[in-house]
């Protein structure tokens, strides 16, 4: 593919289109101005990475925006994947944005609905809501494509967008989550990136039925996982959090090992079992490693599971 | 129906403040029908509040009445003579009857003794669910008659979204624990009718200018006006 | 008589719907048409000026067929519509002169219905100018053959209603959608009978 052909021609974009197995990561923003904790977290992931997400009020919690937090990441040497939310902004704000994101170098853009404000630390707030995730994809794909806003009118130059979305596999319905997926990528996705994943025959399930639609030669998927840090992590997403499947076997497996190094040691080989065997199912175009608050262990987990040195591309 | 739930005596007592002569008017439609603010309630808050100015010594005189419907002049014209005699009101009616009553008699006060929270349905006896947002431009009928507005919890034109699980929304505070994921519901009635490809459509942006969003609404029939 | 009340059907159809009516029809025209009309006339003015017309000798399409109420304040949008509905190609209403109806305000309340048929028509895809109000006193016996006149005219250059159908009756439809409120024909009238207006 020419520099001309690329949506974006974003890092990540022209690894993924040359077929190379990508690794993104995750980066939540303090919740404070301390912009040196964003370049910090840059640091510890450059290399390790070929983009990394920048999360926008994950459940509903305020921190700095993802679009000021991804302009530090990227002039720290980190390619950014924005995170933008339904639920915080509407349709002007999301195209003032994206184009304000856009001016200052930003290419990814993951589009999501957002988790509901009452799960955060401002539950009286309105949620906007304004368009859903997918009316943000065709919009955000509008405006690259067409030069278009959202309400027709046109513009001369658009942004240059690498789109992101998000799908989980194991939410219900679970019969609806391939086609739900094909909504996405007939919406203009370009990627997605699942949640993250325990429970891999459940996942390797899903991606037959993806397989089956012909969606993984559409659209390029990005296996998540979580390295857990303790068996306390692995027991609050199995029964806490709606959507994220933890087997029992890696749940006993993390109560097996004492806490501190050994538990963490523990987290990090099944993070690297589950990558190998991702790197293994036909469709997986690459992985998406959430460790939030631990970005530290995400260096290990990538030289283990085989994949460093990250690819340099043109 | 428009439902509504009385509010905490405490509120009531504050929004009466020191009045002597209350008035607290019931209405025997909606707020009726999800038991309320009729003339039961009404007579019922009336007690109340004797009893509690009673023991606060207040003074306060405090009596009951109740309009067919507060929300048409011509009803209201009925109870004027109460409302005269009071120096303030306190109306259980839905926002819609609080707010003419409190036009028709201006400058009377008249406050609200009532929350009102939703359009909703008794799913059975005593339990309303909200069902309709009121959003101008009703689209049920591709979503297998299940509204997508008002019964998802993030108003999604294309859901469900990731947090659905077992059929239930993601939103679960100890209110509101047990919400059904409209998207859920909506997939298998449609499945139910043979119309899963509904599901397939991408639906694209509501349009919220017709929803209360765009300004305050009003609605005229021209063919109806008086000659 | 005046005519300056019987205005030309584009003037009535733009002044009832706003809607420009000077359209040709877009099929051609049979010359064998007889339009099936149904009039729904007041007993104090239009009825007796239908009356008037027959013992004039006025001359008047036969295709009409009347039906008397005691006011055209009693008909209702569901009446003019079922017509149409039945297969009658042309409705209207025919009452008192603005201000002198014998019930006050009923023929007013006639014309606001017979505009809202109107909208509702061309909602459907009928054209508009398929129902109409016509004013008139009971003296004007030539207004009433002028009105009947102008109207069968009108329906024939517009050919038959699209939702006609064959063993459907629109008179008697019109008559059961009033139910009470149509008044018996009078046999003595020559309203009544095809004989005296006959062309």
């Amino acid at each position: 593919m020419t520099a001309t052909e690329y949506k974006a021609g974003s890092n990540l974009e022209k690894i993924l289109s040359e077929g190379k197995f990508a690794v993104t990561g995750e980066c939540g923003p303090p919740k404070s101005t301390d912009v040196t904790v964003i370049e910090e977290k840059a640091k510890i992931l450059n290399g390790y990475v070929d983009a990394v997400n920048i999360t926008d009020n994950q459940t509903a919690v305020v921190r700095v925006c993802s679009m000021a937090s991804a302009y530090t990441a990227q002039q720290n040497g980190l390619e950014s994947i924005m995170q933008m939310t339904c639920r915080d902004r509407n349709r002007l704000a999301m195209q003032a944005d994206i184009m304000g994101a856009s001016t200052l170098g930003i290419k990814n853009v993951l589009c999501l609905t957002g988790d509901h404000m009452s799960f955060g630390n401002h539950p009286e707030a309105k949620g906007v809501h304004d368009l859903d995730a997918i009316n943000l994809i065709k919009m955000y794909k509008d405006m690259r494509d067409e030069k278009k806003f959202q309400c027709g009118e046109e513009m001369p130059i658009g942004p240059g967008l690498f789109i992101g979305c998000a799908e989980n596999p194991f939410a219900d319905p679970f019969e609806f989550r391939a086609l739900r997926l094909k909504k996405k990528i007939e919406a203009g996705a370009d990627f997605i990136q699942t949640q993250c994943i325990f429970n891999v025959p459940k996942f390797k399930k899903w991606m037959e039925e993806v397989r089956a639609l012909g969606l993984h030669k559409e659209i390029k998927i990005l296996a998540g996982i979580t390295p857990l840090k303790g068996v306390g992590g692995a027991r609050y997403m199995q029964k806490f959090v709606p959507g994220i499947d933890v087997p029992q076997d890696i749940v006993d497996r993390m109560a097996a090992c004492e806490k501190g190094a050994p538990s963490q040691a523990e987290g990090k080989k099944i993070a690297v079992e589950m990558i190998k065997e991702f790197t293994e199912i036909e469709g997986v175009a690459g992985v998406h490693i959430m460790a939030i608050e631990w970005e530290i262990a995400v260096p290990d987990i990538v030289e283990a599971a085989g994949l460093m040195p990250r690819p340099a591309v043109a | 129906m428009i439902t509504a739930e009385r509010k905490p005596l405490d509120e009531i007592l504050e929004l009466v403040g020191d009045k002597k002569k209350v008035l607290v008017a019931g209405c025997d439609t909606c707020v009726a029908i999800c038991l309320t603010g009729g003339e039961k309630e009404a007579e019922i808050l009336a007690s109340e509040l004797r009893i509690k100015a009673e023991q606060d010594g207040t003074g306060a005189e405090v009596e009951h009445t109740a309009a067919i419907r507060q929300c048409e002049w011509e009803y209201l014209d009925m109870i004027a003579d109460k409302v005269g005699e009071a120096d303030i009101v306190v109306s259980m009616a839905c926002g819609i009857g609080i707010q003419s009553m409190a036009e028709k008699f201006s400058p009377q006060l008249v406050v609200p003794a009532v929350n009102t929270n939703m359009l909703g349905m008794p799913q059975e006896h005593a339990l309303w669910l909200e069902r309709c947002g009121a959003c101008g431009e009703c689209v049920i009928g591709e979503t297998a008659g299940i509204c997508p507005v008002v019964r998802c919890s993030k108003s999604l034109m294309n859901g469900p979204c990731g947090g659905s699980h077992d059929g239930l929304c993601e939103v679960t505070t100890p209110e509101k624990e047990d919400i059904d994921c409209a998207w859920h519901l909506i997939w298998e009635r449609l499945k139910e009718q043979g119309r899963e490809e509904m599901m397939y459509i991408n639906r694209p942006p509501k349009n919220w200018s017709k929803s209360s969003s765009g300004g305050p609404r009003k609605m005229v029939r021209e063919e109806a006006k008086p000659v | 008589m005046a005519d300056a009340d019987v205005k030309t059907p584009v003037a009535e159809g733009d002044e009832a719907s706003g809607e420009a009516t000077d359209e040709a029809p877009k099929k051609p025209v049979d010359p064998n048409f007889e339009p099936e009309i149904i009039v729904f006339a007041c007993h104090y003015c239009a009825y007796a000026a239908a009356d008037l017309a027959g013992s004039m000798r006025l001359q008047y399409p036969s295709n009409i067929r009347m039906i008397k109420l005691p006011c055209t304040g009693k008909l209702e949008v569901i009446h003019l519509l079922r017509a149409i509905e039945a297969g009658a190609d042309g409705v209207y209403a025919a009452g008192c002169l603005e201000g002198e109806c014998h019930y006050l305000k009923g023929n007013l309340w006639a014309r606001k219905r017979v505009n809202h048929v109107k909208d509702l028509l061309t909602e459907v895809g009928i054209e508009p100018e398929r129902v109409e109000m016509y004013n008139m006193s009971s003296a004007e016996g030539a207004k009433f053959a002028a009105a009947a006149t102008e109207f069968t005219e009108r329906i024939k250059a517009l050919g038959p209603n699209p939702v006609k159908r064959p063993g459907v009756d629109a008179h008697v439809a019109a008559r059961d959608a009033l139910g009470d409120a149509a008044m018996p024909d009078d046999p003595a009238s020559s309203a009544a009978s095809e004989e005296g207006h006959a062309e």
